[in-house]
């Protein structure tokens, strides 16, 4: 039985890595997925049936463990239990059905964030149960004090993750103000938090009362919630990707985590393929950037606004309408467009799609070009325009199409600004100099769709707005396009 | 400031160094135009389109020369025209300097300025003033037609009442400005064009103008700077030998544009080549001007081999489309003259911090410049892969200084955190098992993530998101007794909970991989 268990919780853990192994491509990334579902079957399958054969005499993960010493709790599975057990399995499996068949594609960043914090709210849970339920007895020294020490360590890192995603899907839907919030000495506030932390988890592995140790666990379970949301508080809109990412890795710790304190293989290797997922995610991110990780996670860049236009001259910009837009859009042969968070904000994504359907049909060459950093998530531009029903193949990342521009007619930038600023390449004093941005100015002409003259998330002004070959053609990304839309077809239409 | 646009003397020059469309923005710039009389006609250009243009045309060459503040011109001024200039005025023309060095001496003598349009660097900013890209690309439209008009057959395939035409088959070598604009004449014209270079970079550009582009399988990239190609190893030059030899028996018309600067163009057609060529076949040599790539060019010349292979080495290509060639050199110089008049008031200002001016300005205030002061930026354009790359490493390597190493650094602490932990405490041995596990997770997850389509993060983030929900087997162990223990309580809204995040997140993520069409 145990042996039954442990190969079929072996199997789940390979299903998850071909699952991972299987995003690598798109023709292959929804077998990915089922692989993923299945692996996922298996293991809560297994889990139920240990849970049922398990019999009297030591609780479930005890047996599992053959160091572990029984303990004096009731054994095997109570009617009660197995109801509650299934009830919760129903009901949040429907709860998920429900949330991601409603959820809207511009809204999958807010989706993203606040499943983390159930990732977390779970770790945070599971961890006290654990704790409540076996509480160490006085003669366990070795092992009792580490096993503490990983629920410990579990309890934290979940803590943080459940509000430091809450946090994240508030700033993602606007409940929070996406701003950083800077409270003077914040480095102190994080530094005092984690050492309190330290302080009261070493007296929770020494405390032989039980009543002692569920406070401190709880004490602890509050500092971490605490210090969760106060480092996100800190982290402005525009580096979201990065926040959101760094969560889906520390969920993944989280789990590992667990893993340890229960001494499961499987939550173990889970764990740490998640974690090391989101880790990368984080670091391409910064990377897009040019950023390091520390500057993002300790916050600050979003909300202040560190350089205006440096020489302080007001400089002229052009402008242009949506008719002459649409005549330059027909009359060239390539015409990229670059879309940004601006776009996801207006919903854009479909009028963009029949723009680029009316290009094709009058054989100019349109394509997409994607920052990494586009929107509010890794890949989120992708998701938006596979929505709208683009072919993939028309959408290029960064480094595939940034050698095209120079024989591009029109570049259309739609709510982007930041990635596409020169100011990046050729102005050592920008504070986002370095940063790997789209040469969207060698094109023959550049028509930016914008609201006004404001700045992006950065603060940073961009010079690409006041070049010879760049037009503004502005109002809200939504009603911008769908006017350029109407005269396309107008001008395209046979008469 | 008077401008003056003299006849040019050289034989069989047809064109002409401003047109009545560039006239105009000259005028534009505050100056007066002078031209002389005559000096369009090679190009269909009359001296009442010149005056209704807004210039004074000039009978009196002698006159014309002398009054003149900036002179423009194709070929180089000759000695006797510099003599004919007033001192401090200034000549804009090709040079080629490396062989004109008396002619620069005598013009420094003279204290007049030259202007070489052949030394403009190729930076993005001073394509509008490239001349010689204006001209090879003429050349290159000009070698097909050359090519067409000794070619006995179509162009272009067809089927007739009377019998088919198989398409021409058309071999271009080289692919730069040249090369790419003959790709794309032969192109129009119906031909099969394939092209070969041995800069890689340029293979997407000759598919774009819709040839195959021939390779050799030795790697070795022919990015040279300036967006010229560099010499080649031995071992690639014999491999790409031996694509030309099979090439010449299979194509009808080879076009080769081969140059590396400062060296006498390549040998690429060999004699031998030539014979194994079906009779009536062509070769245009757009090098011959520096020697010719095929053996048997005569440059200057059009002729045909023993075995009927008509082989064209004119030096003159450009000005075999006078018209079209003296309006493209019209708008390189005005957009020049453009940039060295910034108050648009007919007054000409040398600024020779400009790196154009600098480089291009090769006699000035009777000295000779020449050579000039090395290119500092690399060239951003026709170099495209070399300087795009080059750029990046460095930054990535920091970044990886920056980024990488606190990853790094963390989970390295991480670890030894929690082996030392275990040590301190006796952990039994199941823990470093458990530890071993980790580990390897943590590097296949790293293997594995990198090599996941960028397109396909948010998927990744959302798939991640459910698998870390596998928590739930945590919640589902705890729940041993009856069901109103706190833990058990506990751990079944931790089961909820993660049953939320598991059945949401494989949901949406398949919803999403749904929506991704090709």
């Amino acid at each position: 039985m145990q042996n039954l268990v442990l190969l079929a919780w072996l199997i789940s853990g390979l299903f998850f890595i071909i699952s991972l192994g299987g995003l690598s491509q798109h023709q292959s990334s929804r077998r990915g997925n089922l692989f993923g579902m299945l692996g996922m079957a298996i293991a809560v399958a297994a889990a139920i049936l240990w849970l049922f054969g398990s019999g009297s005499g030591g609780s479930a993960t005890d047996v599992l463990d053959p160091n572990g010493q029984a303990n004096t709790s009731v054994g095997g599975l109570a009617l009660g239990t197995a109801i509650v057990l299934m009830g919760a399995l129903v009901v949040g499996g429907l709860i998920g059905t429900v949330l991601a068949a409603r959820v809207e594609m511009t809204a999958m960043p807010e989706l993203v964030a606040i499943l983390h914090s159930f990732v977390g709210l779970a770790a945070v849970l599971v961890g006290v149960s654990q704790y409540i339920g076996h509480p160490p007895s006085a003669n366990e020294v070795g092992d009792g004090i580490l096993h503490l020490g990983e629920t410990v360590v579990g309890v934290f890192i979940g803590g943080v993750t459940f509000t430091g995603s809450v946090v994240a899907w508030g700033k993602l839907c606007g409940r929070v103000s996406s701003k950083s919030m800077l409270i003077k000495g914040r480095h102190y506030v994080n530094l005092g938090v984690i050492l309190a932390c330290i302080v009261f988890a070493a007296g929770f592995l020494v405390t032989q009362s039980t009543a002692i140790g569920v406070s401190l666990l709880v004490i602890i379970t509050l500092l971490s919630f605490v210090l969760g949301a106060h480092l996100v508080m800190a982290i402005g809109g525009a580096d979201m990707p990065v926040v959101v990412s760094m969560l889906n890795s520390y969920s993944g710790w989280a789990a590992a985590a667990t893993g340890f304190m229960l001494k499961i293989d499987l939550l173990i290797v889970t764990g740490a393929l998640v974690g090391s997922s989101g880790a990368i995610l984080s670091y391409i991110m910064c990377r897009a950037m040019n950023r390091s990780f520390w500057s993002v996670i300790l916050g600050g860049f979003g909300g202040e606004v560190a350089v205006v236009a440096s020489d302080g001259q007001t400089r002229k910009h052009h402008t242009t309408s949506a008719l002459e837009t649409a005549r330059w859009l027909l009359e060239s042969s390539e015409v990229i467009i670059v879309p940004g968070y601006g776009m996801a904000v207006a919903q854009a994504q479909h009028p963009v799609r029949e723009i680029c359907e009316i290009l094709k049909q009058r054989g100019v060459k349109a394509r997409f070009a994607i920052h990494p950093v586009a929107g509010r998530l890794p890949g989120h531009m992708n998701v938006l325009l596979a929505e709208a029903n683009v072919p993939y193949d028309v959408v290029l990342e960064m480094d595939e199409i940034n050698d095209d521009f120079p024989h591009t007619g029109v570049v259309l930038i739609i709510g982007a600004n930041d990635i596409v600023n020169p100011g990046a390449q050729d102005d050592p004093t920008s504070p986002i100099y370095g940063m790997p941005v789209l040469e969207v100015w060698k094109a023959e002409h550049v028509v930016v769709l914008k609201r006004s003259m404001a700045t992006g998330y950065s603060g940073v002004d961009n010079p690409l707005f006041y070049l010879d070959n760049t037009s503004m053609l502005f109002g809200d990304a939504k009603s911008s396009v769908d006017r350029l839309l109407q005269e396309l077809k107008s001008l395209s239409a046979p008469r | 400031m008077i401008i003056a646009i003299p006849q040019e003397c050289q034989q069989g020059e047809c064109r002409v160094a401003a047109t009545p469309l560039s006239l105009n923005k000259l005028l534009k710039l505050g100056y007066q135009v002078h031209v002389e009389s005559n000096a369009g006609q090679y190009s269909s250009l009359t001296n009442q389109s010149y005056s209704q243009a807004g210039a004074v045309v000039q009978v009196d060459a002698d006159q014309l020369w002398r009054t003149a503040d900036v002179v423009l011109k194709l070929q180089p001024p000759t000695l006797m025209e510099i003599e004919r200039m007033k001192a401090g005025a200034l000549a804009i023309s090709f040079l080629w300097p490396a062989s004109n060095i008396p002619l620069m001496e005598a013009a420094a003598a003279r204290g007049v300025s030259l202007l070489a349009m052949d030394r403009i660097p190729r930076i993005s900013r001073a394509q509008k003033m490239d001349a010689l890209s204006s001209m090879a690309n003429i050349a290159g439209y000009r070698a097909v037609i050359e090519a067409a008009g000794a070619f006995g057959s179509f162009f272009t395939g067809q089927i007739t009442a009377a019998g088919k035409v198989p398409p021409a088959k058309v071999l271009v070598i080289g692919a730069g400005v040249a090369g790419l604009s003959a790709i794309g004449a032969a192109r129009g014209l119906g031909a099969m064009v394939r092209a070969f270079d041995t800069r890689p970079a340029v293979k997407d550009q000759v598919k774009s103008m819709g040839a195959e582009f021939l390779e050799v399988q030795v790697e070795e990239s022919g990015d040279g700077v300036g967006g010229y190609a560099k010499e080649m190893s031995p071992e690639f030059i014999r491999a790409e030998m031996d694509l030309f030899a099979r090439q010449a028996r299979e194509v009808d018309i080879i076009i080769t544009t081969a140059l590396v600067p400062g060296k006498p163009a390549p040998k690429l057609i060999t004699a031998d080549m030539v014979r194994s060529m079906k009779s009536g076949s062509v070769i245009v040599d757009l090098a011959a001007e520096q020697g010719g790539n095929c053996e048997l060019t005569r440059p200057g010349e059009k002729y045909q081999t023993e075995n009927r292979v008509h082989i064209i080495g004119f030096v003159d290509f450009p000005s075999r489309l006078p018209t079209q060639a003296s309006n493209l050199y019209g708008n390189n110089i005005a957009n020049l003259l453009s940039d060295m008049t910034p108050g648009s008031d007919g007054n000409l200002v040398i600024d020779l911090n400009d790196q154009v001016i600098r480089q291009a300005l090769v006699v000035h205030q009777g000295k000779v410049h020449w050579p000039p002061p090395p290119l500092e930026t690399p060239v951003p354009k026709a170099a495209g892969l070399v300087a795009i790359s080059s750029g990046p490493t460095a930054m990535d390597r920091s970044l990886e200084k920056t980024s990488r190493s606190p990853w790094l650094w963390l989970g390295l602490g991480f670890v030894g955190a929690l082996l030392l932990i275990g040590l301190v405490f006796e952990a039994p041995p199941g823990f470093v098992q458990r530890m071993t596990v980790f580990v390897l997770a943590c590097l296949v997850g790293y293997q594995l993530i990198w090599n996941v389509a960028p397109a396909l993060h948010t998927p990744l983030m959302s798939v991640t998101n459910a698998i870390s929900g596998i928590i739930l087997i945590g919640g589902i162990l705890q729940m041993t007794g009856d069901w109103y223990r706190p833990a058990v309580l506990l751990s079944a809204v931790a089961v909820l909970i993660a049953t939320i995040n598991v059945a949401g997140g494989f949901l949406v993520t398949h919803r999403m991989l749904q929506m991704f069409r090709k």
